[in-house]
């Protein structure tokens, strides 16, 4: 049932207890993993996004993606000559979306209203990408939590894309020889002593990159401020030493995405209207990956239960193939 | 007791004939798929990573060539020697089964190139069912390849390969027995880190109990179909008396099955889920009556002994089975942006021409092989 029929039906039926009734708070999850003290992190801030996709074509050229186009039904405008992906893709590993709701008026209005997001990878602190992978293609790096991928030892099984709570692995099925694509925070860049490019162009502050701890604090800060309130929002990275965007504060939601979503995720989202409006999924605080490992850890325990069924099976199977060669036909 | 004989009958008819052409036209849509990239043959997509080449081919796919499992089972462990004479052409179909599932795998892998690196220790991933999965099906192809050898080394000098078979069978049955049970539980283990993506009719934590049971019951089913269609087609004596007998067990497993999945979704309080009309719904009860009339045909004991009951069933069985798999994989399933996917026409054409590769060798098999039981029909 999908977040749509879920709605429709808790408003008809009133099963409301019943419905909602989260699917995997159970019995065997491997103990859940903590995010490295140093780990760095984004704060994107709904409310400071104009939309102006300066951070889709600076990634594009820092990570050396091709162009996107919208799909062929409906590109009568635009035959590719434009950079205009509709979502994330084998070509693209940040995308700027918009919410629009009636009239469209006023930005961060959930009603009548509109508001941007950008979706990439949130780096969980515990990637169900890296769990699924059979080959260790995805890695999570233990000081700065960075999920990277390794073409060079990817078999292309997309795992990590059908297991993403967030969508976000995408492989390139338009190349022969495709790979998946996903942000890993311009680590290139990083190692140069500079920051992720979307953070880097983006004017107003809506990406901002920064140790998690720091970002944790700002986002303190921002909920706890009144509304109307002046204040002074980072550019570029936490604590840079960038003039800041002189604003107000907006009315929030009130609420942070990726702190808990999915066991917690190291990019963190401010926004002014609802989550999900926003595209950001409904995941609970329960890692899918401590759920699937802990099943898997819990049967395949040093391999005890396959072993002994192994004993098992092939006692009663001497003992039963004892009579004759049953290997082969039984003559008689 | 007969002895199995190879039937003898032309390899080249209209149906083989029929079943090349299906085979060559599936391998040309690969050629495509290998020159322009897989998006340029199948429809799968930015929310729809996997298709029916892995949710048909492989995670259906296998579990319809689970009959080698199952009369194993029920043959070496449970000692039922009686059903002997059903176990060569119930391997004879894991093995195709099986083999062509791991070929599908490869042509399904975007970067097929690396597949060695499965067998890598040190790009060794265990936390990943998938990798559980991949080595535990290899090791399966080579395990029933061996357990089928039989058939070709039959009447032959006995040489060191035959030897070595006879000597350590019990051992490679003990392993065709637990790979099965380990791979096919790993399919639904496969799912559990799915979470909301998943909607609750499919999502439970016993996800790796009811794929390995749903398992077994279509290896019988596909051991029952095939006995059926065999035994028409070549007029062959039919095992009919040992099919009922069988059925009965099927019957009481298939009850199993449904008790544990509907105790499941009470349990969880989902059954609420259950009551709302849309396609996923709708498939779920399709499935559900499915499993229902294949037990209620197998255990009811009029309907048992109508002439059709167990080849009535076993069709429930199977399709009950595969629907179950492919809700699990692809309708149960929600992308996280608004994507749909249903198989492009030379997608679906791959899928066809490897089931229908797989006939044919079927056909090819016990035809040059002894696979089958009974006097065979010359033309």
């Amino acid at each position: 049932m999908s977040e749509v029929d879920r709605r429709d039906f808790l408003k008809t039926a009133g099963f409301a207890t019943a419905a909602t009734a989260a699917p995997v708070e159970a019995a065997i999850p491997r103990s859940p993993k903590q995010i490295s003290p140093e780990a760095v992190g984004m704060l994107y801030d709904s409310t400071l996004c104009n939309g102006c996709k300066a951070c889709m074509s600076a990634c594009k050229m820092a990570n050396n993606m091709p162009a996107d186009a919208v799909p062929e039904s409906l590109s009568g405008w635009n035959k590719g000559t434009w950079d205009s992906p509709e979502d994330l893709s084998g070509r693209t590993l940040n995308v700027i979306r918009l919410y629009r709701n009636g009239a469209a008026e006023v930005k961060d209005r959930e009603i009548d209203g509109y508001a941007f997001v950008k979706r990439h990878c949130l780096h969980c602190v515990d990637p169900s990408c890296v769990s699924v992978c059979p080959v260790g293609a995805m890695s999570k790096d233990p000081a700065s939590g960075i999920v990277s991928y390794d073409p060079d030892v990817c078999i292309g099984c997309r795992y990590c894309a059908y297991g993403c709570p967030f969508g976000v692995p995408q492989f390139d099925y338009t190349d022969p020889f495709g790979k998946i694509a996903k942000c890993q925070f311009c680590v290139h860049l990083q190692k140069q002593g500079k920051i992720p490019a979307c953070c880097d162009v983006c004017p107003t502050g809506a990406s901002l990159f920064g140790p998690v701890k720091e970002l944790e604090q700002e986002i303190g800060r921002r909920l706890a401020a009144a509304p109307g309130t002046p204040y002074a929002f980072a550019r570029g990275k936490i604590g840079g030493d960038r003039p800041p965007n002189e604003s107000t504060i907006p009315h929030y939601t009130k609420a942070v995405y990726g702190e808990h979503e999915a066991g917690g995720t190291q990019v963190r989202y401010l926004a002014g209207v609802p989550f999900p409006d926003l595209g950001l999924p409904k995941v609970g605080s329960q890692s899918p990956a401590s759920i699937a490992e802990g099943m898997q850890h819990t049967l395949y325990h040093w391999l005890i239960a396959p072993i002994v069924a192994f004993a098992g099976l092939a006692f009663l199977a001497r003992r039963n193939m004892a009579h004759g060669r049953p290997d082969d036909e039984p003559k008689s | 007791m007969s002895i199995a004989a190879p039937l003898r009958s032309k390899l080249i008819t209209p149906t083989t004939l029929v079943l090349l052409a299906l085979a060559a036209v599936g391998f040309y849509f690969l050629l495509e798929r290998f020159l322009y990239g897989l998006g340029a043959v199948a429809n799968i997509n930015q929310g729809y990573p996997w298709g029916i080449w892995v949710v048909f081919d492989v995670i259906i796919g296998t579990a319809i060539g689970c009959g080698g499992f199952a009369m194993a089972l029920l043959v070496y462990v449970f000692n039922r020697g009686d059903y002997h004479p059903l176990m060569r052409p119930a391997l004879l179909s894991g093995l195709f089964g099986y083999t062509l599932g791991a070929v599908a795998v490869m042509f399904d892998l975007g970067r097929y190139w690396h597949v060695y690196n499965l067998l890598l220790p040190w790009h060794a991933q265990p936390n990943s069912v998938m990798y559980e999965v991949a080595l535990c099906v290899m090791a399966y192809v080579v395990v029933l390849w061996m357990e089928f050898s039989p058939a070709f080394l039959e009447g032959r000098a006995a040489g060191g390969f035959r030897r070595f078979v006879d000597r350590w069978m019990w051992a490679i049955v003990a392993l065709g027995v637990l790979l099965p049970t380990m791979h096919q539980s790993s399919l639904g283990s496969m799912l559990l880190v799915m979470g909301y993506k998943l909607s609750p009719l499919w999502f439970t934590l016993w996800l790796p109990a009811l794929f390995v049971i749903s398992a077994l019951m279509m290896g019988y089913g596909i051991v029952m179909f095939e006995a059926t269609v065999v035994s028409r087609s070549f007029g062959l004596p039919s095992h009919r008396a040992l099919i009922s007998k069988l059925s009965v067990v099927v019957g009481l497993i298939t009850v199993a099955w449904l008790a544990l999945r509907w105790g499941d979704l009470y349990a969880r309080h989902v059954l609420a889920f259950a009551c709302v009309v849309s396609v996923r719904v709708v498939m779920f009860w399709i499935e559900n009556a499915l499993f229902l009339a294949a037990a209620l045909i197998f255990i009811v004991p009029a309907w048992r002994a109508g002439r059709r009951a167990s080849f009535l069933g076993a069709v429930a069985l199977l399709a009950g089975g595969s629907l179950y798999r492919l809700d699990a994989y692809l309708i149960g399933y929600t992308p996280v942006t608004h994507w749909s996917y249903f198989p492009s026409v030379p997608e679906l054409m791959v899928t066809i021409g490897m089931i229908a590769l797989e006939v044919l060798l079927y056909l090819v098999f016990i035809k040059t092989l002894p696979v089958l039981h009974g006097r065979p029909a010359r033309r």
